[in-house]
């Protein structure tokens, strides 16, 4: 790890004038940032410690009644608040499914929108990486790659962004509330990470020393709460980066899909909104054909980056399931194992939404 | 009015043996509070820290080091690079025995394999160390890296801890070409990196021509030895401090250079000098288990009997040294057939050396001929259970010696009877759970041989009564601190609570290595034959004295109970150790013992722990992803000294059987040679969540031939037999037979 200078502002204001000079970073819990540092992946020459910055560890309810989360709250504390997890509990559902327990308890919720990916290429500092090192190029396309981008991705990276709480988030039409030295700004979660293009080293929309202070989902993605499922394939059963994962949520009227929202993580280098696939299921009934070819329409676009054909299926199959298990109803308490398809779901087969 | 007994408080003496007792860790209370002092946790004044730089190319040359940028790092002390290395005694490249491994201690530039130590940076904290192995920014003259399994193979004549590479009885061509019935398969496992708990570490420390050593090893006197040879000292001239290894696994039986380089580095700065290897530095120099390619040919009669196995197994090594993974060798022990080959080829890749790892080719080996018996069971039209037993050895197959003892019919029953085997339809893809997901039930056998090295050790039994019972054995997790005090307790008719038990340092009496899990039954042995001696020598004094109640009881013997020596013909008459020992004007007495295999025996038995592992999956039919919900094996290794860590024993390795089956693989970019997923993050192991229900039944099995104490050891078996049953279940499950571990979700789409 390389010598840098640490400092731990009081306020907001000294927070963004200390981080607009190159060469910083901001840490909040360091889950990600930290391990970064000692692979020699990042190196900072200055260290922005927000977590004594006041005022950023609340969830609250707007006067126009979106749901506002500071950008500290820790995920385990948003995901067992007891009102946001029953107004979003595809949102819960997802942080639980998450890393492990002790991850949770420290990892911020605003980190969780800049962590890095998990590219094995990325991490390896003696391997060419656009992301890591502009313009080195990517040892990943013609490496080993299965679990890489099958959209959005560009020939110069083919990285996906890991995270399970931004899916649900990208779906719900979740807002970024940005402060900076220039003031404040609000970017929509699914326009704040950029797709790779040609410069993978840039991948979200912050500027120097701007920072993400919170999250915001509007008063209207509370909609969803009766039909709401995060769903997410492992190699293990917890503890896991998903090979590809699914939110899913409905409005439903007397059976017609009023409304749907579907989002794909592990897919792209952002969370994967898939408008096109919603479009397709509105006004229609909720059943299983619609959903199977919601989850075809989602996956399009998508091919390959590499030996990794795979995933687009893996991920059509998910999206359906997802979209069934949504349509059924969210569970009316959080699995034992959260996002898993080994979450037992009382009473599934007998009202015929069984894992079949 | 119930009429309750008031039960009184009583002493706790218990009048039995010691052995057999599921005593907790004595060790316990230590490790849950951090007491326990592991190599790293040693800081003697001066200590500085070393960090290994290692080489990102798998082969080539270092052409520069900036060694100038790392020492101008504020904190370096020096960097150690192959033209100031201290010189050694002998060369790291020197192989007088085939296990004396090579080392890479900075003798070259030469680069052998993607991680190899290329230079060692000391500094006054861990953190400058990082920083200046990271500055040394080295280049490097690279050429191809030699991956994979398709490079030209030969045949070694070695395989293993020196098993001949080939062995065949019966004609196996003649058997298959009269066959009934015949099955190919073609297995694959990957390479698997050695990453116990505990990543290697040292602690070294010269002080004067002496040195001490605090680092885990499996193998205290070999570790002495090698130092001994590395640096032409006296083996009295060197301390090896080893109570506690945070796991071995194989990885901590031979010095790996790492260590030396701790002890070089510590010479060359003439201070103490701490080195321990980061999680990613596991992945490359401290040994791995190899990749195989295995495949077998089997012949079926009629009668669903096999009339012959051929086991081939192709696997790799490193450019300039040998071990090889003895895969094939699983086929000599387990079922019956007329005929059976075994036969190994490798190739040599650029990768540190391959080493032991849990169970070094019976692990790899089973998950082969376990998935292969399955299938033949298949060909058969039989019950896999039914199957096995209609092919059961009574004798070693390939050798023809009977076994000295073998339950493993009693692990087939036991085992079946509590997963509930009988209840298992046939035909594959017939069983769902109430969510719809898919179930499968599977089965293999598990196998180890029961080994013995030799020992010593040495036994005091002291005028107030108590004994002190000594040798360096080694406690990776396993609990020798507890089974083998048990054993020595015994030995000398103490309770555990009045016998002192010393273990893990190289000044105590050899205890051989902990390996090939016979540790406890040839450490035990040592304690146990030790304990005789000197009761022998305690008794010789009370039975030639007048004054004593056992006078001229040398005819009809003794025996050694509750810190009392008795008649053995009439047990009312006795006498405490303390009383002959003060009579004798003598503070303590003490005596030696030595343990070894009983070479006569072995001749003419084969010896082998048994199990059964049955296992059930549930399968998600669309998403594909899979979990082994349930797994019960049953087994029989002899005389159990403590039921309670012999279950944990193998439950740890019936957890590596999952990992086998579904998580563990050592990915290796084919271009670079490097490890890709060399962390903790990516190289999965099983979570919690990944083995809900875990079943260890200990069946009862008495074998007299093995050693006098009966002990087979469970260090190993437990890791074979789970792959394959977990990947019959998968199988059984959805119908698919998968012959590539581990077995991932997306191998079973389509």
């Amino acid at each position: 790890m390389n010598r840098f200078d640490y400092i731990r502002p009081t306020s907001l204001d000294e927070a963004i004038a200390a981080a607009s000079q190159p060469g910083s970073a901001f840490l909040a819990a360091g889950t990600n940032l930290l391990d970064l540092m000692k692979g020699n992946i990042t190196r900072p020459d200055r260290i922005v410690d927000i977590t004594k910055l006041p005022d950023l560890d609340r969830i609250e309810t707007l006067e126009d009644g979106s749901t506002r989360i500071g950008a500290l709250v820790k995920n385990a504390d948003l995901a067992y608040h007891e009102d946001f997890a029953a107004r979003f509990p595809a949102v819960a559902e997802a942080l639980l499914s998450g890393a492990s327990a002790q991850l949770r308890n420290a990892a911020s919720v605003g980190g969780n929108l800049l962590q890095r990916t998990r590219c094995r290429y990325f991490y390896d500092t003696a391997s060419a990486c656009n992301k890591r090192e502009p313009g080195s190029g990517c040892d990943s396309l013609e490496g080993e790659n299965a679990g890489q981008a099958v959209l959005g991705w560009s020939p110069s990276c083919i990285a996906t962004h890991p995270s399970d709480f931004c899916v649900p988030l990208a779906a719900l039409g979740a807002i970024v509330e940005i402060k900076g030295p220039d003031g404040s700004r609000d970017v929509a979660l699914t326009d704040f990470h950029r797709l790779p293009g040609d410069r993978p080293d840039i991948e979200t929309v912050l500027a120097p020393g701007e920072l993400v202070v919170a999250i915001r989902l509007p008063a209207e993605a509370a909609g969803f709460a009766a039909h709401s499922r995060y769903l997410k394939l492992r190699e293990r059963t917890s503890y896991a980066f998903a090979l590809v994962s699914a939110a899913a949520m409905l409005r439903l009227e007397d059976g017609v899909i009023a409304e749907a929202r579907i989002a794909i993580g592990s897919v792209a280098a952002k969370p994967w909104r898939a408008k096109s696939a919603e479009a397709v299921l509105k006004g229609m009934k909720a059943e299983p054909a619609f959903f199977e070819k919601a989850a075809r329409e989602a996956f399009a676009e998508a091919k390959p980056s590499g030996d990794n054909a795979d995933k687009i299926e893996l991920g059509r199959r998910i999206v359906a399931r997802a979209l069934t298990l949504a349509s059924a109803g969210t569970p009316t308490e959080m699995p034992a194992l959260p996002a898993s398809p080994f979450a037992p779901l009382p009473g599934a087969s007998a009202n015929g939404v069984a894992h079949v | 009015m119930s009429d309750i007994p008031t039960l009184s408080a009583g002493s706790h003496q218990r009048h039995g043996s010691n052995i057999g007792q599921p005593l907790t860790r004595r060790d316990g209370l230590l490790k849950v509070t951090g007491g326990a002092r592991y190599a790293a946790d040693n800081n003697p004044d001066g200590l500085l820290h070393a960090v290994l730089a290692v080489a990102s190319i798998a082969r080539g040359r270092v052409t520069h080091l900036d060694v100038e940028a790392a020492k101008a790092h504020p904190g370096v002390v020096d960097v150690m690079v192959p033209g100031n290395r201290p010189a050694l005694a002998s060369d790291p490249d020197e192989k007088s025995n085939p296990f004396m491994f090579r080392l890479d201690l900075l003798q070259n530039d030469r680069v052998r394999y993607a991680g190899q130590p290329i230079a060692v940076v000391i500094a006054e904290t861990f953190e400058a160390a990082t920083e200046g192995a990271r500055l040394l920014a080295p280049t490097y003259e690279t050429e191809q890296a030699r991956t994979g399994l398709e490079g030209e193979p030969f045949a070694p004549e070695k395989v293993g801890a020196g098993n001949a590479a080939r062995a065949q009885s019966g004609d196996v061509e003649a058997e298959l070409a009269g066959s009934a019935r015949t099955l190919e398969a073609v297995y694959e496992t990957p390479a698997q990196y050695h990453n116990a708990m505990e990543p290697h570490a040292v602690v070294a420390h010269w002080q004067g021509d002496r040195l001490v050593i605090d680092t885990p090893s499996q193998g205290l006197a070999m570790a002495v030895m090698r130092v001994a040879g590395l640096f032409g000292l006296t083996p009295d001239k060197i301390l090896v401090r080893s109570p506690f290894l945070g796991g071995g696994f194989g990885s901590k039986g031979f010095l790996s250079s790492a260590q030396i380089l701790g002890i070089l580095a510590a010479k060359l700065v003439d201070r103490p000098v701490k080195l321990a290897l980061t999680r990613p530095q596991m992945f490359g120099p401290v040994g791995h288990r190899a990749p195989t390619r295995q495949t077998l040919r089997i012949g079926l009669g009629q009668d669903g009997k096999l009339t012959a196995i051929d086991h081939a197994t192709l696997t790799a090594s490193s450019t300039f040294d040998d071990f090889f993974e003895p895969a094939s060798d699983i086929s000599h022990t387990l079922y019956a057939a007329p005929a059976i080959r075994t036969s190994h080829e490798a190739v040599r890749v650029d990768t540190g050396t391959p080493l032991f790892m849990r169970a070094p080719g019976e692990a790899t080996g089973s998950i082969a001929l376990e998935s292969a018996i399955d299938e033949a069971a298949e060909t058969a039209g039989l019950d896999p259970l039914e199957f096995r037993l209609k092919n059961y050895a009574e004798a070693e197959p390939i050798s023809g010696l009977p076994f000295s003892s073998k339950a493993l019919r009693e692990c087939y029953e036991q085992g079946a009877a509590r997963f509930g085997w009988a209840d298992r339809p046939r035909e594959p893809r017939t069983m769902r759970d109430e969510n719809g997901l898919l179930v499968g039930w599977g089965m293999g056998t598990a196998t180890f041989p029961a080994l013995m090295f030799e020992a010593e050790a040495r036994a005091v039994i002291r005028a107030d009564g108590s004994g002190v019972m000594e040798t360096g054995a080694h406690d990776m997790g396993q609990g020798a601190w507890t089974a083998l005090a048990q054993i020595a307790a015994d030995a000398i008719g103490l309770d555990l609570t009045r016998v002192t038990f010393n273990a893990g340092s190289s000044d105590l009496p050899n205890a051989g290595i902990a390996g090939g899990s016979g540790h406890t039954a040839t450490a035990g042995m040592a304690l146990h034959k030790a304990g005789e001696a000197v009761i022998a020598k305690l008794a010789d004094l009370a039975t030639e004295d007048e004054a004593s109640p056992l006078f001229g009881a040398d005819n009809v013997g003794v025996i050694a109970r509750d810190g009392k020596l008795l008649r053995r013909d009439d047990e009312s008459r006795g006498e405490a150790f303390g009383d002959i020992l003060k009579r004798a004007g003598l503070s303590n007495i003490e005596a030696r013992g030595k343990a070894g295999g009983d070479n006569a025996a072995r001749e003419h038995y084969a010896m082998h722990a048994h199990g059964a592992v049955f296992a059930e999956v549930k399968i998600d039919p669309d998403l594909c992803q899979i979990r082994t919900t349930r797994l019960v094996g049953a087994f029989a290794a002899g005389r159990i000294i403590n039921p309670r860590l012999v279950e944990s024993q193998l439950f740890g390795g019936m957890i590596w059987g999952v990992s086998f089956a579904l998580h563990e693989e050592g990915i290796q970019d084919k271009r670079s040679g490097r490890i890709v997923n060399g962390d903790f993050g990516e190289y999965h192991v099983p979570v919690n969540a990944d083995v809900p229900s875990l079943e260890a039944i200990l069946v009862h099995e008495e074998d007299q031939l093995v050693n006098l104490l009966g002990i087979k050891g469970v260090g190993e078996i437990g890791i074979t037999g789970t792959g394959g049953a977990i990947a019959n279940a998968i199988w059984h499950a959805t119908g698919k037979r998968l012959r590539r571990f581990p077995i991932r979700p997306a191998d079973l789409l389509g």
